[in-house]
């Protein structure tokens, strides 16, 4: 590990002075749990010149109650996510979403703005400063090619975090502050297909807070496949929400993580909904995993195997919620 | 860029000068001089450098020294009075949970607040506290026999 950069620690007490702060001061970085962040910047993968840390900011670390759903302050920590009564009822597929995000440690400063916003994850570039400059660098971080993609344009580091696939499927919104003004985007809207520049954020604009809404009738869960059964990250992560019974399937949605640069709302299940689902069913929904995931050589596990998996993982999980 | 710190380690009230950049293990290591804590694979993988902000465990080479102003910290070297092992320290030594003693520190806080918070968790729930905490010496078995001894030489008493 690298040695810090010197940088000042900035403590705003709103998210509005945070906006501020970081419109004022250049390369600068928020923190929140700073359980990734922290681990990057011992890499030497951030030098900022300053961090503003989240922790004392209120506003952002409770859980409201709004007309048909939650709103979730970005600050609020995996643990509290976990254990909120309000989670329990009608929103514990965000919470078994969470229960496999890092170490129970981990989880304790953890936040859910922090897993969404998560930095991507690549063998080529969560490494030591010697190791990347020995291999000539890559496209997330001073150097002009992608390894895992050499011939193509754009970085490919796959989005890892467990929890946006889980929001997705609950049809979150986030909210987003800088010193402009608020906005509130799908969260589906938050990301893009390109590993090193995944955030559609504006310069300086913090997450503030994720809003769901409650699903209705639905059964729900969330798998994830890693190498450790601990302090992983996923190589698949699926999270889904079927409405129906036995082989009638009414509704179903379903959010993926771990196999692309961002997280993957699937989309066109609507068709497979509103009759039967049997074996042509399951195989139309492969399909549609197939055609819009993409694993690459971005992680020890070869590309081939995550996809496998993540169609077999889908397949089973659906067919799971269907029957029970 | 310094600033003051001001803090409890081991219920003892500190203030020191201390740069921004400073990592709250190499706080608690070189200038408290508590070395009890263990910088491992310092990535916030192995669990080594457990401690406690305000009952709850947390990696100390994942936390910046000047983000715990006003906290109440504890380390292992907290737990023994007057020169006498805490219960959960007798109980590594006794069971043999202490392997090598490397990790020992961290798990014996991640241990501590598990606890604390549920004075009769179930093996699973212990798993679950110290799914962080790595051994390389493998010594799970004993480690987790050591937290389970705890429970058990409660309830002897309590009987």
């Amino acid at each position: 590990m690298e040695v810090l950069p010197d940088f000042e620690i900035l403590c705003p007490n709103s998210a509005e002075e945070a906006a501020q702060m970081a419109s004022k001061k250049g390369e600068s970085r928020y923190m929140a749990g700073g359980t990734d962040f922290m681990p990057n910047m011992r890499r030497g993968l951030e030098k900022p010149k300053a961090v503003i840390d989240l922790s004392g900011i209120g506003e952002m670390q409770s859980i409201e109650k709004t007309g048909n759903g939650l709103r979730i302050g970005a600050s609020v920590t995996l643990q509290q996510l976990i254990s909120a009564d309000e989670i329990k009822s009608d929103f514990s597929l965000l919470a078994e979403a969470a229960e496999t995000i890092a170490g129970t440690t981990h989880r304790q400063t953890a936040t859910v703005g922090g897993n969404v916003c998560l930095d991507t994850r690549c063998q080529f570039y969560n490494q030591s400063e010697w190791w990347r400059k020995s291999n000539d660098y890559c496209l997330k971080y001073e150097g002009e090619i992608c390894h895992v993609a050499p011939t193509g344009k754009i970085c490919r580091a796959a989005f890892s975090g467990d929890l946006a696939p889980a929001l997705m499927v609950h049809g979150a919104k986030v909210e987003l502050t800088s010193a402009k003004g608020t906005r509130t985007i799908d969260l589906k809207d938050l990301y893009q297909e390109d590993g090193a520049d995944y955030l559609l954020l504006e310069p300086g604009e913090l997450l503030v807070a994720v809003l769901v809404e409650k699903l209705e009738g639905y059964k729900t869960a969330y798998r994830k496949v890693r190498v450790r059964g601990g302090v992983d990250f996923p190589l698949v992560g699926i999270a889904a929400a079927v409405k129906g019974n036995g082989t009638q399937l009414e509704d179903l949605r379903v959010g993926l993580t771990g196999t692309n640069s961002k997280p993957v709302s699937l989309e066109g299940t609507a068709d497979l909904c509103g009759g039967s689902f049997d074996e042509t069913g399951f195989k139309a929904l492969e399909k549609l995993v197939q055609k819009q995931i993409q694993p690459m050589r971005s992680t020890f596990s070869p590309s081939h195997y995550r996809r496998k998996v993540a169609l077999n993982v889908s397949r089973r999980l659906v067919g799971n919620l269907l029957e029970n | 860029m310094k600033s003051i710190l001001r803090l409890t380690v081991n219920g003892r009230e500190r203030e020191d000068l201390v740069p921004q950049n400073m990592l709250l293990i190499d706080y608690l290591r070189d200038t408290v001089g508590l070395k009890g804590s263990k910088m491992g694979c310092d990535g916030g993988e192995c669990g080594a450098c457990t401690i406690l902000v305000n009952d709850a465990p947390q990696l100390a080479c994942l936390t910046l020294a000047a983000t715990v102003e006003g906290k109440k910290i504890e380390t292992v070297e907290s737990l023994s009075q007057n020169g006498r092992l805490s219960k959960l320290q007798q109980m590594f030594h006794e069971k043999l949970g202490t392997q090598c003693g490397f990790c020992t520190p961290g798990m014996i806080m991640a241990a501590e607040a598990l606890l604390r918070a549920n004075s009769n968790p179930s093996d699973e729930e212990i798993k679950k506290a110290l799914e962080g905490n790595l051994c390389r010496c493998t010594g799970y078995v004993k480690i987790l026999e050591s937290v389970k001894g705890v429970i058990e030489s409660n309830e002897e008493a309590a009987a």
